[in-house]
């Protein structure tokens, strides 16, 4: 083994010339990329209407929001917020299954292993891509056009956006699945629907219901906001609430909403964890 | 050749089977059980969202007449016989899709530099005291929990009306998210280069700079493109609360019932959202090589 003392610097440097020469391009390419969002980044300031003065007034405002909404305080009406919020979670359980319900025949068609051919895969891909590129809230307006106002829009918005992503979700999982099982089938002389129920099922499911498991916990989040476009649930309170500046009772509000959040975080992580394992989940 | 599989005699079989078919028994009870609870929960609900079937029936209908509707222009030809007509108003709506990008790509930076700054201190290997890495938690775990909505509807009051409140509400919902990710990077970084920078008798900030950030800059950078990608979508409704954004354009369009706008509008938000998609998996693929392309 060499000792330090016996470096020598310019062997060193002929023997690894990438470290110590490194070309321009690749020297500069790290602060050039930062110059640049630098720049966006001020200009969307400036385009933004982003003013010091402005900011920090709000910030004072914010302030006295924020020493208002201390201590949090229903009013009368925490049966009202009760309901609203058993909305929410109604909203967020039914949208979710609904949503399972559906993406699971059409993931089928998305997934490689399944459908070769790619002219069926291609729109079928796009279609649920699409559905997922617009947003929960912009369904839930769209819905309230056909349904009317009220929590079943909001079941509705969340089943189809929620559609879009198990379809995607779905056919990973699919395409993930061990083939060999869905091989031995097929010889055996089972059809395709036959390797698909006892080839693919038994190894998808589990990893399906996790994902469903997951979702209802993060549609609980979503099912929250689409009450302020009228959709149902908390959401419709808060929007109100803040609309009318009864600080007292936004804080209340967000408050119930942080501690369903945390229940069903607690509840939904327990049944992955009963379901797929404490290893499968990530 | 003869068969080669040896028959057990009937006794023991019998056993072996009632064994079997106990276990397979008291596997599909379980399975009956949870789907009965399932189905219940479903019921119990359906009549907490004023859900009847009849009503889905009924309606179904409309939902696709909407959708007819929406593609048809006032003269009551199809949208996409005359573009010109359909998209009459895109020199607006591409200025205000400018705008949603512009806020979430400012929202995404800004979370994204507060998320690095506390990131150090969520994360158990790192964080310098057990109090501060409780803090800090929560403090993500609000931003994260709160809607950025709702965030958006309270400074719409503090800051007024304009895509500020808008920014913000994506930089506090952001803070939370990149938060929680980028801490999680740093647990599963490799300890031995801070214990070897710390051997030389160097703070905790060069430990920080030298031992840690080269392992997880290129994730940092992954995950705050994701966050870019889902920020998108979401500026894209700030506008309803009056954010900022072509989102306040969709209401207007959505309320008043302009239908063909509707669609235009529609249709411009998910070609932008798919080009993001693409372009940012894209940036992603050269960052972390083939492999990482999802």
């Amino acid at each position: 083994m060499s000792k330090p003392q016996d470096v020598n610097t310019a062997e060193l440097r002929a023997r690894y010339p990438d470290v110590f020469d490194r070309p321009t391009s690749s020297r500069l390419a790290t602060p050039m990329v930062l110059a640049a969002a630098l720049a966006i980044f001020l200009f969307g300031l400036v385009d933004l209407d982003f003013s010091p003065s402005r900011f920090i007034s709000g910030l004072s405002q914010l302030g006295w929001i924020s020493m208002m909404m201390i201590p949090p305080d229903p009013g009368s009406s925490l049966p009202l917020y009760l309901r609203a919020l058993g909305e929410t979670l109604s909203i967020a359980l039914l949208g979710t299954t609904l949503a399972a319900l559906m993406a699971l025949p059409v993931s089928l068609l998305a997934a490689r292993n399944v459908v070769p051919s790619i002219f069926l895969r291609f729109p079928v891909r796009r279609f649920l891509d699409s559905i997922r590129g617009v947003d929960t809230l912009i369904w839930a307006l769209v819905w309230i056009n056909v349904v009317g106002l009220g929590p079943f829009a909001g079941v509705l918005a969340i089943a189809v956006s929620d559609f879009g992503a198990f379809g995607k979700l779905f056919s990973e999982a699919i395409e993930s699945a061990d083939q060999k099982q869905v091989e031995g089938i097929r010889a055996s002389g089972g059809s395709a629907l036959h390797e698909i129920r006892f080839g693919l099922m038994p190894q998808v499911l589990p990893v399906i219901a996790g994902q469903v498991l997951y979702f209802i916990e993060s549609n609980t989040r979503s099912a929250t906001i689409i009450g302020i476009v009228g959709a149902g649930g908390i959401g419709l309170q808060l929007a109100e609430q803040i609309r009318v500046l009864e600080w007292q009772r936004v804080s209340f509000l967000i408050l119930m909403i942080l501690v369903a959040v945390a229940a069903i975080d607690f509840i939904s992580g327990k049944l992955r964890f009963a379901i797929i394992g404490r290893r499968a989940v990530a | 050749m003869t068969v080669a599989v040896s028959l057990l005699p009937e006794q023991q079989l019998a056993v072996l089977n009632a064994a079997y078919r106990k276990a397979v028994a008291r596997k599909r009870l379980r399975l009956l059980a949870g789907l009965v609870v399932f189905v219940a929960a479903l019921i119990v609900v359906s009549i907490g969202a004023e859900v009847n079937l009849r009503t889905l029936f009924t309606y179904f209908g409309h939902f696709v007449s909407y959708f007819d509707r929406i593609f048809t222009l006032d003269s009551g030809q199809r949208v996409w016989i005359n573009f010109g007509e359909w998209f009459w108003g895109w020199h607006k709506w591409l200025r205000l899709l400018g705008e949603t990008l512009l806020i979430s790509y400012v929202g995404t930076l800004i979370g994204a530099v507060l998320a690095f700054g506390l990131n150090f201190f969520a994360a158990e290997n790192t964080s310098p005291a057990t109090w501060l890495r409780f803090t800090v938690r929560r403090l993500l775990e609000f931003a994260r929990t709160v809607p950025g909505i709702v965030f958006a509807l309270i400074f719409v009051i503090a800051f007024g009306l304009g895509p500020m409140a808008g920014v913000l509400a994506i930089a506090i919902h952001s803070t939370g998210a990149l938060g929680k990710l980028f801490s999680e990077i740093v647990e599963n970084a490799d300890m031995k280069p801070v214990e070897g920078i710390r051997s030389t008798g160097a703070s905790w900030i060069s430990c920080m700079r030298f031992a840690i950030l080269p392992q997880v800059s290129a994730g940092y950078a992954s995950y705050a493109l994701l966050r870019f990608e889902i920020n998108v979508r979401e500026a894209s409704v700030m506008g309803f609360v009056g954010a900022g954004g072509i989102g306040q354009e969709l209401i207007v369009a959505i309320r008043k019932f302009y239908y063909s706008d509707v669609s235009a509008i529609l249709v411009t938000i998910i070609v932008t959202v798919f080009l993001i998609d693409i372009t940012t998996g894209w940036v992603r693929g050269r960052l972390f090589g083939k492999e990482a392309r999802k």
